[in-house]
């Protein structure tokens, strides 16, 4: 199993702070390896929100590569994080050639174009990138996007976050994820480690996801080009994140009830039943079989929780307002915010979706039983 | 035979027969009832004259005779006669004086089955015995090793499946937010009890599974629903409120859908939905047969037909000119007898053309579903020859539609039904699972039913299988009162709801230890695994030793 904590600050913070988090929980995973997702960023990346970052890890060869096929599609280099890294990395970490974070110019005909039709191709590149990245094992590509940064290393988190010396470098962000394992379920693979993302949708998980190989067979035939990789039987919670709504224009208070349907008598007294009955029915290939705790940080800067139909995992939220934080347990939670009223802290159940919305002020909980708003 | 006898070709000794019978004169009581008993006469009474030699002792006395004559049974020998096995005799026997047995070598008796040119004809399943292909699927995904399992007996479970044309999402919800029509579905347990008619079965069986249904429906809250079969529907029964638990089926000889017809403007309730039966995994490319023997006025008065005629359907339907057309037309017109509420779908024989009318179904929008049924299935009568050599294994033709559905992704759109020898082997519940990890939304089932729920003792390797001519042992297949008056409905509809419970827990049993309890797992293959290479291989599941 592997432990999960994620922090949304109206003060940036360093990724360290969840690095240390995750540290204390250490009884719980098995520190064989860590991700990162860093979103509304601090420092050096706070003048330039719109210029999409890339991140990955790349071997010299790789770098150049990238340089060639990046100069080809006008995208002029504007901003770079450099690591100085010790000459041996520490037992357990892998020496690379170079960890990436690099945040770019748009060329300039994207100028024109809408944030849909960007998006688009932003995505199409990042893909470009990672086949060409697979095809001569040189390039690992993990997001390409705005103000969002991904860090990914097979190690123990906090030696890696030490050895990347993330808290002396410029990586700030007000929303920081992170999780403390590589999946050991499937073969060792960078892409196997969450956080997964997508489309600026981000999700990680801890448990292992049972129905994974029809949700992957539904989601691979749904035409979108980013529902692809599948090294996690986890990295298809992002996917559904996405689909739902942006292919189908539903809410984050409609996710619990695609992945973990209400049933019987609950569903039945749905204020909303027949719509969600239909949406049961015609998602049914969607629905998670647990044991999972699912956080997930979305575009417009809310970060959320939501646990499986029998709440098999644990998960815990608390803060003050400007501070929230998730985590696996609470040990992780004082690590990270010891001076905080322990007694508002809340334990998402079977029902709750819980939300820290971009204003950072309040835990907004959402009841599957609740009535909803109907998509138009 | 007496000494001045004839043989003809045809005259068999008892050893050649497939069955003999074991008699033990010390222990029986010569009551008569296993002659009486007995359905194809296979014994009687026999009058034996026996010769005791009386030798004196010493050299002077002379040796006498002495005659005496002892009662018995004797058993017939003529291929019309021959024992079929049933132990009926055995059953009713008070001192346990009775019982058939096998022969020890290959029978002679096989090669005289066709006096008068007819070639054989019975009922059951096809001639297969040991395990077949889903008795070696196993679940080996075990996910309690990696996360805590689930408790079968604590935790909440949702064993249900779908019935019906399912929209994809958008579509779904923008139809939903417009209020314009979406395709009946109907949410139903996913053990189905296949299509067995009114006719084939006897009143007693048939009112004994509806009973069982409607228990498990209402007091159980298991939403179990059986198929008519082809052969009309009881009309107390279309014009009751029980109607919703039943599919109606319409076969190629239309029989009782005049009657069926005229009642829609009476029913209280829709039927659960409308299967279209193109063929019988049994007997594939052959239609129904009711043969005369069990046509009386009760059935011919349902079916709408003369009494004591045989009743074959036509091997398909005659409006058919393709199959396109005919899927097309008759999902239609189906469709529209119900105002489009009642979900309509075609079943037919599993065959290396199936995905030919899976193609055409997932083009027609009004396709509810389309059930496959396998060569291991059983029927109420067909030509041996069908039932033996024709058809298609279930697992394999099942596999490539789910797998075409999944390359055109609408494998959650179109549900497929998956029938066809499901528990032959006593394995009901893990064969209905590998063939739902494999790809079916549901299964179907009858010949099981029989067996578990009416006491049934056909077997794959000849034993009893004369459902054809109306004279079942254990009254199931008959319509004769004598016969189907042993067989009381309550207690069949008790060993129905206890079959279905029974098969709800093993089924959990199977699925918890994969992680699996809130939605059916429907197509997880990656939990599947078979001791033969070329059968993962063609099933796209994992070789394991
Ligand atoms: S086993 Fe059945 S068929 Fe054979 S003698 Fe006994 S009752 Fe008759
Ligand atoms: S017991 Fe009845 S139903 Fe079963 S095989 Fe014999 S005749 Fe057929």
């Amino acid at each position: 199993m592997c432990r999960l904590f994620a922090i949304t600050s109206e003060d940036p913070v360093s990724p360290m702070v969840a690095l240390e988090a995750l540290d204390v929980m250490r009884e719980g995973h098995d520190g064989s390896g860590v991700g990162l997702f860093l979103r509304d960023l601090g420092g050096p990346f706070e003048s330039m929100k719109d210029a999409p970052i890339l991140s990955g890890i790349f071997t010299e060869a790789g770098l150049r590569r990238l340089d060639v096929k990046m100069m080809e599609k006008g995208f002029i280099t504007k901003y770079k994080i450099s690591f100085k890294l010790d000459k041996t990395p520490p037992s357990g970490v892998p020496k690379r050639d170079v960890y990436l974070i690099r945040a770019y110019e748009y060329p300039d005909d994207w100028e024109e174009w809408s944030w849909e039709r960007k998006q688009t191709e932003l995505t199409t590149i990042r893909l470009e990138l990672r086949a060409m990245g697979e095809e001569k094992k040189d390039m690992i590509v993990f997001s390409f996007w705005p103000d969002v940064i991904m860090i990914k290393e097979i190690g123990d988190p906090l030696t890696v976050g030490r050895y990347l010396k993330l808290g002396a470098n410029d990586i700030q962000a007000r929303i920081v994820m992170a999780q403390g394992r590589q999946n050991t379920n499937y073969a060792i693979n960078l892409y196997a480690c969450h956080p997964f993302f997508v489309q600026g949708f981000s999700t990680m998980t801890n448990g292992e996801n049972t129905a994974f190989i029809p949700i992957r067979e539904f989601l691979q035939k749904r035409g979108f080009e980013g529902y692809m990789g599948f090294n996690s039987d986890s990295e298809v919670f992002t996917h559904i994140l996405h689909y739902m709504q942006k292919e189908l224009g539903l809410g984050m208070e409609f996710y619990k009830h695609i992945i973990t349907p209400l049933a019987g008598d609950a569903l039945a007294s749905h204020a909303n039943a027949d719509l969600l009955t239909l949406l049961k029915q015609s998602c049914r290939r969607l629905i998670i079989d647990g044991p999972n705790c699912v956080i997930g940080s979305l575009p417009d800067h809310s970060l959320f929780m939501v646990q499986d139909r029998k709440k098999l995992r644990p998960g815990v939220i608390g803060g003050r307002p400007g501070i929230f934080a998730y985590s696996s347990e609470i040990c992780g939670l004082d690590a990270a915010i010891p001076d905080r009223d322990k007694s508002k802290d809340f334990q998402p159940m079977y029902l709750d979706t819980a939300i820290v919305g971009p204003d950072r002020q309040e835990v907004q909980i959402c009841r599957q039983t609740e009535r909803l708003h109907l998509p138009h | 035979m007496s000494a001045d006898g004839k043989i003809t070709p045809s005259s068999l000794s008892i050893k050649d027969l497939h069955w003999q019978i074991d008699w033990n004169k010390d222990t029986c009581t010569l009551c008569g009832q296993c002659t009486a008993v007995c359905p194809v006469k296979a014994i009687e009474l026999g009058v034996f004259r026996k010769r005791h030699v009386e030798t004196p002792m010493g050299l002077s006395g002379k040796v006498t005779n002495r005659f005496s004559i002892f009662y018995g049974i004797r058993q017939k020998s003529e291929p019309k006669h021959a024992c079929i096995g049933c132990a009926m005799c055995s059953q009713v026997c008070p001192n346990d004086a009775i019982i058939p047995r096998r022969s020890d070598e290959a029978d002679k008796q096989r090669y005289h089955m066709d006096q008068g040119g007819q070639p054989m004809k019975r009922g059951g399943r096809r001639k297969a015995e040991g395990p077949g292909i889903l008795d070696r699927i196993k679940f080996t995904r075990i996910s309690m090793l990696t996360d805590p399992a689930l408790d079968a007996g604590r935790h909440e479970f949702e064993i249900k499946t779908l019935l019906g044309r399912v929209l994809p999402p958008k579509e779904q919800i923008q139809r939903h937010l417009k209020g314009e029509w979406a395709p009946p579905v109907r949410e139903i347990y996913p053990l189905v009890i296949g299509g067995m008619s009114f006719g084939a079965l006897s009143p007693t069986m048939w009112e004994g599974l509806q009973m069982g249904v409607t228990y498990l429906n209402e007091e159980m809250g298991m939403p179990v629903r059986i198929c008519t079969g082809e052969g009309g529907c009881p009309p107390r029964l279309l014009r009751s409120e029980f109607l919703k638990y039943t599919i109606l089926q319409v076969a190629s000889g239309y029989f009782g859908w005049d009657e069926i017809i005229h009642a829609i403007p009476e029913m209280k309730v829709d039927p659960c939905a409308i299967e279209i039966k193109y063929g019988q995994g049994a007997k594939p490319g052959d239609g129904g047969l009711l043969m005369w023997h069990k046509v009386n006025k009760l059935i011919a008065a349902i079916r709408g037909v003369p009494t004591g005629v045989s009743l074959p359907s036509p091997p398909t339907h005659q409006t058919q000119y393709s199959i396109e057309e005919s899927v097309a037309k008759m999902i239609q017109s189906m469709s529209m007898a119900w105002g489009f509420r009642v979900p309509v779908y075609p079943k037919i024989s599993a065959s290396s053309t199936s995905l030919a009318v899976l193609n055409n179904l997932t083009r027609n929008p009004y396709a509810a579903c389309l059930a496959i049924d396998g060569e291991d299935g059983g029927t109420g009568a067909a030509y041996n020859v069908s039932m033996n050599h024709m058809g298609h294994p279930i697992a394999s033709s099942l596999r490539d539609c789910y797998k075409t559905l999944v390359e055109i992704g609408m494998e959650n759109e179109l549900p497929l039904a998956a029938g066809g020898g499901i528990g032959k082997n006593g394995n009901l519940a893990a064969n209905a699972a590998s063939l739902i990890m494999l790809g079916a939304s549901m299964v179907q089932t009858g010949k099981y039913v029989m067996q578990a729920a009416a006491g049934c003792v056909g077997s794959e390797s000849d034993r009893c299988n004369v459902c054809n001519l109306g004279i079942c042992p254990k009254g199931i297949t008959s319509q004769d009162p004598r016969l189907y008056r042993r067989l009381d409905p309550e207690h069949v509809a008790q060993r129905v709801v206890d079959m279905y419970v029974s098969f709800d827990t093993e089924l959990k049993k199977i699925i918890a230890p994969l992680g699996r309890s809130t939605s059916l797992p429907i197509g997880m293959s990656d939990a599947l695994g078979i001791d033969d290479r070329d059968a993962a291989e063609r099933l796209d599941i994992k070789y394991m030793v």
